[in-house]
């Protein structure tokens, strides 16, 4: 029932902007329902965005939000969680944002391991501008700055975070929403960087250039390309061929940048000897 | 008041016509085809009665459209 998240959302701002079929709709309400599970207290929540499609969110939810400078969401919510490490930070990003632009942030965050919960809504594109290649376009497809296709590799977002230094690696879709939303509550569980990918789908600048058909078409082709990680041990490196994997990608454990900056404020203010 | 899906009442679908987009996602994710599109391609609640609450038109509108709400 949407009453049971209702509280979350300006509603006095809805509809909201994306085009019919986007995924980021689903994206988001997949966020909404895990914040409702964490059981967060709406005023000790924070949802930092950059810009772009996907940076419209934080204007859509009734948190503490930001809407700050391209790519840089992440350095916002560093400051914010360092000024204030007991909030509940979510930093949402689009893949341009999270990967070019704001690159360096990202990686710096994921080796720093600060307790913030990202999540990528990763629509292969940058739609808001109209449709240029971003880093996490696969190679081989249309977008307006590759009319002849793009002959660049692409990013495994999820992989980038792994070797960074996340603590937390999920990545769902989402036509896979309900799996999206139990990421994004052990993503938020984890003490650390965590990092959920959400594969959704753009019709209007990526999948009508790339020939994908209709948002129905777009969303059963997440349903068919995705594999849960845990069934993937039992396939042939034949049967994954170009597939991706979902689920939860990876989990570690290593010191959360907050509470080691505590100990060296205790230190210097002498509560606590070298 | 119980919860077991039984004692239930029948669904109730509400539909924002003003929210949906027409994309038709809910249509074709509904197991039971219990929605139709309408003539300008937004969703109808056409069979209210086969309807499970499994949720995936809720869960799957891009626009927060659609909320099935179960009558107690």
């Amino acid at each position: 029932m949407f009453a049971q998240i209702e509280e979350y959302f300006r509603l006095e701002k809805m509809p909201h902007i994306w085009c019919p079929g986007c995924g980021h709709g689903i994206v988001l309400g997949a966020m909404a329902r895990a914040i409702k599970q964490l059981g967060y207290d709406q005023d000790k929540t924070v949802v930092v965005s950059g810009i772009g499609c996907s940076a419209r969110a934080s204007g859509y939810l009734d948190f503490n939000t930001l809407h700050t400078t391209h790519g840089r969401a992440l350095a916002f919510a560093t400051g914010i969680k360092l000024a204030d490490p007991e909030l509940n930070i979510f930093v949402v990003m689009g893949d341009g944002d999270c990967t070019a632009i704001g690159g360096n942030h990202f990686i710096h965050a994921a080796r720093r391991n600060i307790d913030l919960n990202a999540v990528v809504f990763n629509n292969n594109i940058y739609g808001m501008t109209g449709g240029q290649y971003s880093p996490t376009t696969p190679q081989n497809k249309r977008a307006t700055t590759a009319p002849y296709r793009t002959i660049e590799r692409n990013f495994d977002l999820a992989e980038l975070a792994k070797s960074a230094g996340a603590t937390f690696v999920g990545r769902g879709t989402a036509y896979h929403a309900k799996m999206l939303t139990d990421l994004i509550v052990n993503g938020a569980k984890n003490k650390g960087f965590s990092v959920v990918e959400a594969i959704s789908q753009c019709p209007t600048s990526y999948g009508r250039r790339n020939k994908m058909g209709d948002p129905v078409d777009m969303i059963k082709w997440q349903k068919e390309q995705a594999v849960n990680i845990k069934a993937a041990g039992n396939m042939t490196q034949e049967q994954l061929g170009d597939k991706f994997l979902i689920g939860v990608l990876h989990q570690d454990e290593a010191p959360e940048y907050t509470e080691t900056y505590q100990e060296i404020i205790d230190r210097a203010q002498g509560t606590v000897k070298k | 008041m119980s919860n077991t899906l039984l004692q239930l009442g029948p669904s109730e679908i509400k539909i924002k016509k003003h929210w949906c987009k027409a994309c038709g996602i809910c249509i074709a994710l509904c197991p039971k085809d219990v929605l139709e599109a309408d003539d300008k391609g937004k969703a109808v609640a056409v069979a209210p009665e086969k309807c499970t609450r499994c949720g995936m038109c809720e869960m799957h509108c891009p626009d927060f459209a659609i909320s099935v709400e179960v009558e107690r």
